[in-house]
C-alpha cells in the first residue's frame, strides 16, 4: 500500500475515535452555547451587538479549538505507547513515519470538522441577528452580519490550531502529557507576545539578553501574526499577500515540527 | 532459509536518572528457528521473553547483535507483511469495536471493500469472538481481548506468527481452542514463536524450546533431546504386590520410592543403575504383575527450575 494511502487510513482511524470522545462533544457544544449566550449578551449592549457576537464567536472558536488541539494532541502518541496499542499498529506495514503523520492528519481533519461546526453555529446566530434588526440598523453597520471576510480569520486561526497540534504532537513523542500540555501551553503564550522579545533591547542593558531574546523571536512560533481577529470584526481590509505569507509561515513551521517529530519518535525505544 | 535467525543479540537499558547504570535485558541470543515449526521461547518473569520479542518486532533496538525473519532485516515493510505478532496484554483503542479494529488491521495491508469484511469476519469466528464483535473493546474482558489479539496478528494470513504469552487471560476452554489454533497453524505450514513460562503449553505444542533466564540463553534444542538426556531411572507399575516381597526389594536398596496407587498396586521408582527387568521377574516370580516400566524422564519443567537456578548462580557468582 502506498504511503499517501497509509497515513489516510490512519487518519480516518484517528478522526473515527476522536468524534467518539465525548469530551470532543462537550468542548464543541460548549462553544456553539457560547455563541447562542453572544446574542443575549449583545442585546444588552447599545449599538455594539453585532461586534460583540463576532468577537465572541472567533474567541470561542479559537479557544475551544486550541483546547481541542491541545487536549487531544497531547495525548495522541502517549496513550498509544503508554496502553501499548503501538505494539501491534507498528508491527504491520506501516512505518513510524506514517504513524505519525496519520496520527497528525486525523487531528487536523477532528480539527476541521469541528471548527466547521463551530462556524456554522456562529453564521447561523449572526444571519439571525440580521434578520432580527431594521434595516435602519443594518445599513450602520460597516459590514453585514455573516460577511464572507471573517472566514479569512478563521483560516488563520485554523493554520494556528494546525500548528499547535503539531507542536503538542512533538511534545508528546517523548514527553508525559502532563508535560506536553504544559509546554505547548506556554510556547502558545509566549507566542502570542513574541513581538515583545524583537525589541526586548529597548528595556534592557545587557545585549547577550537582547540578543538572546532576538534568537527566541526567530525559533520560537509567532502566534500573533495569525491573529487578525480586530481586523476582520471592524471590517478592515488584510491583505492577500499577508494571508498568504502567514498560511505558508505555518505550513512552513508545521512540517519542521512534524520532521522533528518523526526524528524523535523512529529512535524510540518502547520498553 | 530459517524464518527466524538472531545473532548475538543484545540489548542494554540505562536505568537511573543521575547516576545511570547499564540494565542487561538480553546478552548475545543466538539462535535459529526452521520453517513451519512451532518455537517455545520459556523463560520466568523478567527473563527477556518480551525484550526478544520486541527485538524481532523492531519495537525497541538491540544494542548490538543482528535479527534477520525469513531472510530479511527486521523491522522491514517487506517482513511486516509478511508476520503477525500478539503482544503480551493487548490492549487496543476503547472507542472501536472488535470488527472495526480488524477492518483497520487489515485495511493496512491493504485489503479493501468485502474482502476485508470477510476477512475481519473469519478471524472473529475462528477465535471465538461471536456476537460481541460489535460491541467496543472497552467492554471486552481481558481474556477476549486476548482472541482479538490473536486475530489481529492472523490478519494478513501470516508466513510466521510471534504470540507473546498468548495463553494469558484466557479460561482453560480458550487455552485448549488456542492451542488447536496453534496446531491448524502449524498444519498449514505457518512458523509459530511464542513466548510462555507455562511449561504445559510448551510441551503440548512445541518442537523445539529456547529457555532463557536473565537476559542469557540457558538451553535450547528439541524437546525429546533435552528430556531423554536427563532420563534418571526407571517407573515400575505393578500390581498384586505382596507387602513381603516390597520390602524384600526395598531393603535390597533397587527401590528408591514405592507410591501406592490403590488396592495392591505401586508405582516404584528405580535408580538409573538398577535393571528393571531383573527386578521385574523377582517381583513377578512372587505374584506380583506388570502394569507399565517406563524411563524415568525429567519434565520440562523440572529442567527449567534447574536452568534457572543455574543461571541465577551463575550471575550471583560473576
Amino acid at each position: 500500500m502506498s504511503a499517501p494511502r497509509t497515513i489516510a487510513t490512519v487518519a480516518v482511524s484517528v478522526f473515527r475515535e476522536s468524534v467518539r470522545d465525548k469530551v470532543l462533544y462537550n468542548l464543541v457544544a460548549f462553544a456553539v452555547l457560547l455563541m447562542a449566550a453572544s446574542y443575549l449578551l449583545g442585546q444588552l449592549t447599545a449599538g455594539q451587538d453585532i461586534k460583540i457576537i463576532k468577537d465572541l464567536g472567533l474567541a470561542a472558536i479559537a479557544t475551544f479549538g486550541l483546547m481541542i488541539a491541545v487536549f487531544i494532541g497531547i495525548g495522541l502518541v502517549w496513550k498509544e505507547v503508554e496502553r501499548r496499542s503501538i505494539y501491534s499498529l507498528l508491527t504491520k506495514p506501516l512505518s513510524r513515519a506514517e504513524f505519525i503523520l496519520g496520527k497528525y492528519c486525523g487531528l487536523g481533519l477532528t480539527l476541521v470538522v469541528n471548527v466547521v461546526v463551530m462556524v456554522v453555529a456562529w453564521y447561523a446566530v449572526l444571519a439571525y441577528m440580521a434578520t432580527s434588526v431594521s434595516p435602519e440598523v443594518r445599513a450602520s453597520w460597516a459590514a453585514p452580519a455573516a460577511d464572507p471576510a471573517m472566514l479569512r480569520a478563521v483560516g488563520l486561526i485554523l493554520v494556528e490550531l494546525m500548528l499547535v497540534t503539531a507542536l503538542a504532537l512533538f511534545f508528546s513523542t517523548f514527553s508525559s502529557p502532563f508535560l506536553s500540555a504544559g509546554l505547548t501551553l506556554g510556547l502558545w503564550v509566549i507566542g502570542h507576545f513574541n513581538a515583545d522579545l524583537k525589541n526586548f533591547e529597548a528595556v534592557v542593558d545587557s545585549r547577550a539578553a537582547a540578543w538572546l531574546a532576538q534568537g527566541l523571536y526567530y525559533v520560537l512560533p509567532n502566534f500573533s501574526a495569525f491573529d487578525i481577529k480586530q481586523q476582520v470584526v471592524y471590517a478592515q481590509p488584510v491583505p492577500a499577500g499577508y494571508l498568504a505569507s502567514t498560511a505558508l509561515y505555518g505550513a512552513v513551521y508545521i512540517a519542521l515540527l512534524l520532521v522533528a517529530s518523526v526524528a524523535v519518535f523512529s529512535r524510540r525505544d518502547f520498553k | 532459509m530459517d524464518a527466524i535467525r538472531t545473532d548475538a543479540l543484545t540489548k542494554h537499558y540505562q536505568v537511573g536518572f543521575w547516576r545511570p547504570r547499564p540494565y542487561l535485558a538480553l546478552e548475545g541470543l543466538t539462535l535459529s528457528v526452521a520453517q513451519g515449526e512451532v518455537f517455545g521461547f520459556l523463560g520466568p518473569n523478567g527473563a527477556g521473553k518480551t525484550t526478544t520479542l520486541k527485538l524481532l518486532m523492531q519495537l525497541i533496538y538491540p544494542t548490538s547483535g543482528t535479527a534477520e525473519i525469513l531472510g530479511l532485516p527486521v523491522g522491514s515493510a517487506a517482513v511486516k507483511r509478511r508476520i503477525g505478532y500478539l503482544p503480551e496484554n493487548p490492549y487496543f483503542y476503547d472507542h472501536l469495536t472488535a470488527e472495526e479494529l480488524l477492518e483497520y488491521f487489515a485495511s493496512l495491508f491493504g485489503y479493501a471493500g468485502p474482502e476485508r469484511r470477510t476477512r475481519a469476519s473469519r478471524l472473529l469466528d475462528e477465535v471465538g469472538i461471536g456476537a460481541e464483535r460489535r460491541l467496543q473493546l472497552r467492554k471486552f474482558s481481558k481474556g477476549m481481548l486476548q482472541r482479538v489479539g490473536i486475530a489481529q496478528a492472523l490478519v494478513n494470513d501470516p508466513e510466521v506468527v510471534f504470540f507473546d504469552e498468548p495463553m494469558s487471560g484466557l479460561d482453560p476452554l480458550g487455552r485448549r481452542e488456542i492451542r488447536q489454533l496453534i496446531l491448524r497453524l502449524r498444519e498449514r505450514g505457518c512458523t509459530v514463536f511464542f513466548s510462555s513460562h507455562v511449561l504445559a503449553d510448551a510441551e503440548a505444542l512445541c518442537s523445539r524450546v529456547a529457555i532463557v533466564a536473565r537476559g542469557r540463553l540457558v538451553a535450547s534444542g528439541a524437546l525429546s533431546d533435552i528430556l531423554a538426556f536427563k532420563a534418571h531411572g526407571w517407573e515400575l507399575v505393578v500390581s498384586h504386590l505382596t507387602p513381603a516381597a516390597l520390602e524384600c526389594a526395598r531393603k535390597s536398596g533397587r527401590v528408591e520410592k514405592a507410591v501406592p496407587l490403590g488396592e495392591d498396586r505401586y508405582a516404584l521408582d528405580l535408580p538409573l543403575s538398577v535393571k528393571p527387568e531383573e527386578l521385574l521377574g523377582e517381583l513377578t516370580a512372587a505374584g506380583a504383575q506388570l502394569v507399565s516400566l517406563a524411563p524415568l524422564r525429567e519434565t520440562l519443567e523440572d529442567f527449567f527450575v534447574r536452568q534457572v537456578a543455574a543461571a541465577r548462580n551463575d550471575r550471583g557468582l560473576g
